[in-house]
């Protein structure tokens, strides 16, 4: 137990002296919070319409202005002759281009089907969907009022009026982005600068032949293990508990749960992602090869971690994998214990698989980690 | 009194044997100068005497303890000097004695009173708050080596301690050396310089993994008919370097 507090000791005296680090580990953080938090949004404002409106008719001035009262949409170009071509979307000048074509007022008010025709910038597929479902919402909302106009539809429309739908948005009434993103780009950080640490800490000694030193101590494995990660579990925590405070002051997210249940499972998942690093470091020889595969598996474990596509829509071999994410099971455990304010019970199942990800990790990264080489 | 025995010890990667069957003994209190060409098997029989490296095959003892059944106990016994620099060059030369003391589980009297000590001797005092990084390659092997003795071993093993220092501090390094023995401590020592080969009670020279010659330097330099340790080794060596 002594021993442990020596090595506490000078671990963070290396880690608080280390003038490189300390900004890295304090600093960038923050400021790549407040960055994607605000950046980071998968909200559609401001799609570049170009419009041909070959009816020039009070109809389809009418649509162009309530495309654009609704602030979804913003026109690029306007021309009552021009083609059809999409030339402004290959140039990215419009995302999205709207043709009206000759007779639709007329054919609006009898009973011939009136078309347009709206091209996307489907390049980007979700982006194009959401305007597609913006767009729609608007027309269908125009088609209704016609019908209302028209005398001998309203029985139909009567028909349309009977159900009414009211949505309720839980646990983010506002639809905040920042609301659901934030947590998650918290739980990315923690991470970064866990895994990282952990990977780099012990592979540092390696490079610099201090390890050598200690493996010829009488200094046992656990010991070395818990010096080296017990204060990178401490300054993950801390920089939790500040990012929390930015959350709540900067950007509004509500921390509906228990403060002391979220640093609880923090604890435990920190624990996998720590041994994760530790585990790197035992079969890699210098910083740079334990950053690279350090990198390799946050960039995995972060694009299917759930942050910024739905693991519900992954394909089903993908949603599988993310079984094994340990990212994906912390995003889903801050989201809910921040945002809904869930208790032990609603995270259960995460917390088991968090712990038992951890003591697998461990136990291999405390195998591998040896003293005497075979 | 015999403080190591190695028996046809042997160490193989692979097909590559490093250490081929070597057997020597180590004599309490003695200065073994452990010779050989780059890649002839030191460093390797040294990470297997201190515990670093599982023998392939062979028996060896330290200090009356098993290398394979008990390298914790070794480890208490020993100190080691890496050919690689030991101390942590981001702490201050009284935060490296501190942790290595530490570790060693002296008590906080011990630490600050050898701390003291060897401050003192090296005449270090006034750089006791100065970061390794700072000092000179002389001073930092020097102080190395008397971290390596903090906890009193039994034996000290060193892997060319004196790589690219001066002769003045090589000089100095010496002295040190002879201290230490003078205390009843083994020193176990690599070196490149035969010139510090000749001021070793014995000598062995390895050539390929196996010790080709061992014993006192006159002894040696009469039965192989050379005037140096030098002499001595070129001939040995020769074969493999060529």
């Amino acid at each position: 137990m002594r021993t442990l507090l020596f090595i506490l000791q000078k671990e963070f005296l290396q880690i608080f002296r280390n003038r490189a680090m300390l900004p890295i580990i304090f600093v960038m953080p923050v400021v790549q919070l407040i960055i994607l938090g605000n950046a980071a949004t998968f909200e559609i404002k401001q799609i570049e319409m170009s419009v041909v409106d070959r009816d020039n008719s009070l109809s389809s001035r009418q649509l162009i202005d309530k495309m654009e009262a609704s602030g979804y949409f913003a026109m690029s170009s306007y021309s009552v002759d021009g083609r059809d071509t999409g030339e402004e979307l290959l140039t990215g000048e419009a995302d999205m281009q709207l043709v009206i074509p000759k007779h639709f007022e007329r054919d609006l008010r009898t009973v011939e089907p009136a078309t347009i025709q709206l091209i996307f910038d489907a390049q980007d597929g979700a982006t194009a969907g959401v305007a597609n479902s913006y767009a729609s919402t608007i027309i269908s909302d125009i088609s209704r009022h016609v019908a209302i106009d028209r005398v001998h539809l309203a029985a139909e429309s009567e028909v349309s009026r009977r159900i009414a739908v009211i949505p309720a948005n839980w646990y983010n009434p506002n639809l905040n982005y920042q609301t659901y993103m934030v947590p998650g780009i918290l739980v990315i950080l923690v991470t970064m600068i866990g895994t990282f640490l952990s990977a780099m800490n012990v592979v540092r000694e390696k490079e610099i032949g201090t390890i050598e030193q200690l493996n010829v101590t009488p200094l046992k494995r656990y010991q070395f293990i818990v010096g080296k990660l017990l204060p990178l579990l401490i300054i993950a925590l801390a920089e939790l508990a500040f990012g929390l405070v930015i959350a709540r002051v900067l950007f509004d997210v509500p921390i509906l749960g228990s403060l002391s249940l979220i640093f609880a499972l923090a604890t435990v998942y920190l624990l996998v992602m720590l041994g994760f690093g530790l585990w790197i470091s035992t079969f890699t020889h210098t910083q740079q090869q334990a950053m690279f595969l350090a990198w390799f598996f946050m960039v995995v474990f972060i694009l299917m971690s759930g942050l910024f596509t739905p693991i519900e829509s992954m394909p089903e071999w993908a949603q599988r994998v993310t079984l094994a994410n340990p990212v994906a099971y912390f995003i889903k455990i801050m989201r809910r214990v921040m945002l809904k304010g869930a208790g032990f019970g609603a995270v259960s199942v995460e917390f088991w698989a968090l712990t038992v990800y951890a003591t697998l990790i461990l136990s291999l990264a405390v195998k591998q980690y040896r003293k005497v080489s075979a | 009194m015999k403080i190591i025995e190695a028996q046809r010890l042997t160490r193989k990667f692979g097909d590559f044997v490093a250490v081929d069957a070597i057997s020597f003994n180590v004599e309490a209190g003695e200065i073994l100068g452990f010779l050989g060409a780059n890649g002839a098997g030191k460093t390797t029989a040294i990470k297997m005497l201190t515990g670093l490296l599982s023998p392939t095959s062979g028996d060896a003892t330290v200090a009356g303890f098993d290398v394979y059944s008990q390298p914790e106990k070794i480890k208490k016994s020993i100190g080691y000097m890496s050919q690689r620099f030991s101390l942590y060059e981001d702490l201050t030369v009284a935060e490296n004695i501190r942790f290595y003391g530490g570790i060693y589980g002296l008590s906080a009297r011990q630490i600050s009173t050898r701390r003291d000590d060897l401050l003192e001797r090296l005449d270090l005092g006034h750089a006791r708050d100065d970061r390794i990084r700072s000092l000179p390659l002389g001073w930092r092997q020097k102080l190395a080596f008397s971290v390596a003795l903090l906890h009193e071993p039994r034996i000290v093993f060193l892997d060319e301690p004196t790589g690219g220092v001066d002769p003045i501090t090589r000089r100095q390094f010496w002295d040190m050396i002879y201290e230490t023995a003078a205390r009843g401590i083994t020193v176990f020592v690599t070196t490149h310089y035969m010139d510090e080969a000749e001021y070793c009670d014995r000598i062995s020279i390895m050539v390929d993994g196996r010790i080709e010659a061992i014993g006192q330097p006159a002894d040696l330099k009469k039965s192989f008919d050379v005037a140096s340790v030098d002499e001595l080794f070129v001939r040995l060596a020769r074969p493999v370097q060529a």
